[in-house]
């Protein structure tokens, strides 16, 4: 199919520019932002052997022009060469990415799917009773869209956590009483920690789907086939999913617009949480100026999101036949 | 075009009593509207007066002697941080930089979008291929991690600069107005009065400035604010990161200082309190104006077109809205600006 092909082509060229970004920031940031950086590790618990990895990797050492630097950079990369931290040195940056991201996808990818799943329903639901005291969501949406991820993170924290005691503050399991493994209790106590950091995800995203859902919804519902639907007495349920059916579409869409969004208030939220996830991750390697760390989280991330919007486009594909024509 | 000839003409040239009335005072009475430049006018005097009113300054340590941070009192109005700092202080000397960076970012980024979306959506072919390759990939780059990354390498002196920070931001938020604008430039270049103008010769930079963008003013505008609200959330969370210098006093710092001393965990709402919600409700009454926007360019979007009460004694059966609205379905101007709205409003979460 050829509209697949040019949907997997241009992300193909995303991840292409995402990759020759990261490879050219660090080098013409103002000021030789790498000598800096070096300056600043100089003195700190940062090992020699960890500079002269850092100076290797920024081309440094052997004065090798910069074309061949960007050769050098995409063949260790296409070996999943990512560096080396200078944090955790000797560790590969590779292998801190790998702890967290298994805790992010799991935590992150069930509260978007959560979250998009009930502001669409809502989102129905609040264009079909327009006019009813439904309506008020609107503007108290507004707020929770205006208000960043880690301040509602900070409120849930210090009204169920520490407030209430309901849920624990912190971490994804209480490491001082269970082992990780597949007893129960180690999960239950791994849900148990999800549980805030996923609201609070679900909370600052699910205005947007309701919003935009609604949004469309409310048009769809002027179209005639709705109207025919109605007017041959087909049961409410019936001209909602009539309804419902079309007005989703440009919310799939959207999916892959607000999936960089959700993923980045993600990584703030697992911050305030101090959930080990990849925002922690990304945290501790901007705490402690950790270079190679943080350009390869962003390099993970980019990917997660292109691989997600890619998702999004096959299934709009599906959902949509019109989109199978073309071309 | 429809928007804003109309507009002006029921502003200069009355038709009727009834026709002015209700057309010049529907956009300014929602309470939208109302609600929304009430709070901004707030916060604008707190960024233009606020580190004059400060009873403090800041970064000052009031209290050598005491260790925890203090609840509000009489002494400080919303109580003091860990170093006794004066929180109302740090508040209303945050606004400035809070909102000189997003508003700065928003025309930035405003400007490019308008630059980029325009010219990709009026002048086609291989010029449109380019730059909409060039907005999808921007769109789908996740900024935050961008940011981070830029902003990592930036040195503290350089990262207190509101005006670099503000660049910064905007390389990541131009891309929504320009895809919005592009569709929008798409379905003005073939209207009647566009193709006229080429035909009479006028240059192509004439067209695009005196015919096309006047009629994209309510997307710009809608487009800007929105902007606008996302620099404020992502400055916010880079200075909550601590990548923004932690001594140069914003909302986002305020926050960075309350998270490195669990003000949470410890329940020292005081702290934390003040600032976020100085970062929601700036949102919060930007996104309102918005809405005002949406719903004067797009009437059904409004929440209920007719109250219920008017609604019945109209005779309109209840719930059965449907076809009820005036705007015709397509052709006309509001339909194509519909969906593209739709999207703008509700932000990144709706898209088109």
């Amino acid at each position: 199919m050829r509209a697949l092909a040019r949907k997997t082509a241009f992300y193909v060229l995303a991840a292409v520019i995402a990759i020759t970004l990261d490879f050219f920031i660090p080098r013409l940031m103002p000021g030789n932002a790498v000598s800096a950086v070096l300056a600043k590790l100089q003195g700190t618990q940062v090992t020699p052997a960890a500079i002269k990895a850092l100076e290797t990797e920024y081309g440094l050492a052997g004065h090798q022009s910069a074309w061949d630097q960007y050769v050098k950079y995409w063949e260790n990369l296409l070996h999943g060469n990512l560096g080396v931290s200078t944090n955790y040195y000797p560790t590969s940056v590779s292998n801190v990415i790998g702890s967290g991201l298994l805790w992010t996808i799991g935590m992150v990818g069930l509260a978007t799917v959560i979250s998009f799943v009930l502001g669409t329903s809502l989102g129905v639901l609040v264009a079909w009773r327009r006019g009813s005291w439904l309506d008020n969501l609107l503007p108290a949406m507004t707020f929770f869209q205006a208000a960043p991820y880690f301040f509602i993170a900070i409120l849930l924290i210090s009204g169920f956590a520490t407030g209430l005691h309901w849920f624990p503050a912190l971490g994804g399991y209480d490491q001082a009483s269970v082992i990780p493994g597949l007893s129960w209790s180690y999960i239950s106590n791994v849900l148990d920690h999800a549980i805030l950091p996923a609201l609070t995800i679900v909370l600052a995203s699910a205005a947007g789907w309701i919003v935009g859902m609604r949004n469309v919804m409310v048009t769809t519902m002027d179209e005639d086939y709705v109207l025919v639907a109605q007017a041959k007495g087909l049961p409410k349920r019936r001209v909602i999913t009539y309804a419902a059916r079309n007005a989703i579409l440009p919310s799939v869409t959207g999916f892959s617009l607000a999936i960089g969004f959700v993923v980045s208030g993600a990584l703030l939220t697992e911050i305030v949480f101090s959930y080990p996830g990849i925002g922690y991750v990304l945290q501790q390697a901007v705490v402690n100026r950790d270079f190679p760390l943080l350009q390869g989280v962003f390099l993970i991330i980019t990917f997660a999101v292109l691989a997600a919007n890619l998702i999004a486009d096959l299934v709009y594909v599906l959902l949509d036949p019109r989109t199978r024509q073309e071309g | 075009m429809a928007i804003g000839t109309g507009v002006g003409a029921a502003e200069t040239a009355p038709v009727t009593a009834t026709a002015v009335s209700a057309r010049r005072f529907r956009f300014p009475r929602s309470p939208k509207i109302i609600i929304g430049l009430v709070l901004l006018g707030i916060f604008v005097l707190m960024a233009i007066f606020g580190s004059v009113l400060a009873p403090h300054d800041p970064s000052a340590h009031l209290n050598s002697t005491v260790g925890i941070p203090q609840p509000p009192s009489a002494k400080n109005l919303l109580g003091t941080t860990q170093t006794q700092q004066d929180i109302l202080s740090q508040l209303l000397v945050g606004a400035r930089s809070t909102l000189v960076v997003s508003f700065l970012a928003g025309v930035v980024a405003t400007v490019l979008s308008i630059v980029i979306g325009v010219s990709a959506g009026y002048f086609g072919g291989w010029v449109d291929d380019v730059l909409s390759t060039l907005i999808n990939v921007a769109l789908v780059l996740p900024a935050l991690p961008l940011l981070i990354v830029l902003a990592g390498f930036l040195s503290s002196s350089a990262s207190a600069d509101d005006l670099l920070v503000a660049l910064i931001i905007s390389l990541t938020g131009w891309a929504w107005g320009a895809r919005v604008l592009r569709v929008q430039t798409l379905t003005l270049r073939s209207r009647d009065f566009v193709d006229s103008a080429r035909i009479i010769g006028e240059r192509a930079w004439r067209i695009v400035v005196f015919e096309i963008l006047p009629s994209l003013v309510p997307i710009v505008a809608s487009s800007f604010l929105f902007t606008v609200i996302y620099a404020i959330g992502t400055y916010t969370s880079l200075a909550f990161l601590g990548l923004i210098s932690a001594t140069h006093w914003s909302w986002g710092t305020m926050l960075f200082w309350a998270q490195e001393s669990s003000a949470a965990q410890s329940h020292e709402w005081w702290w934390f309190i003040p600032p976020g919600l100085a970062v929601a409700l700036l949102g919060t009454s930007l996104a309102l104006l918005n809405f005002g926007i949406d719903e004067f360019i797009n009437p059904r979007l409004r929440a209920a077109g007719l109250s219920r009460k008017v609604a019945r004694k109209a005779g309109v059966p209840r719930r059965f809205v449907l076809g009820m609205t005036p705007v015709a379905a397509s052709g006309r101007p509001g339909a194509g600006r519909a969906r593209t709205m739709a999207g703008v409003a509700a932000g990144p979460g709706a898209g088109q």
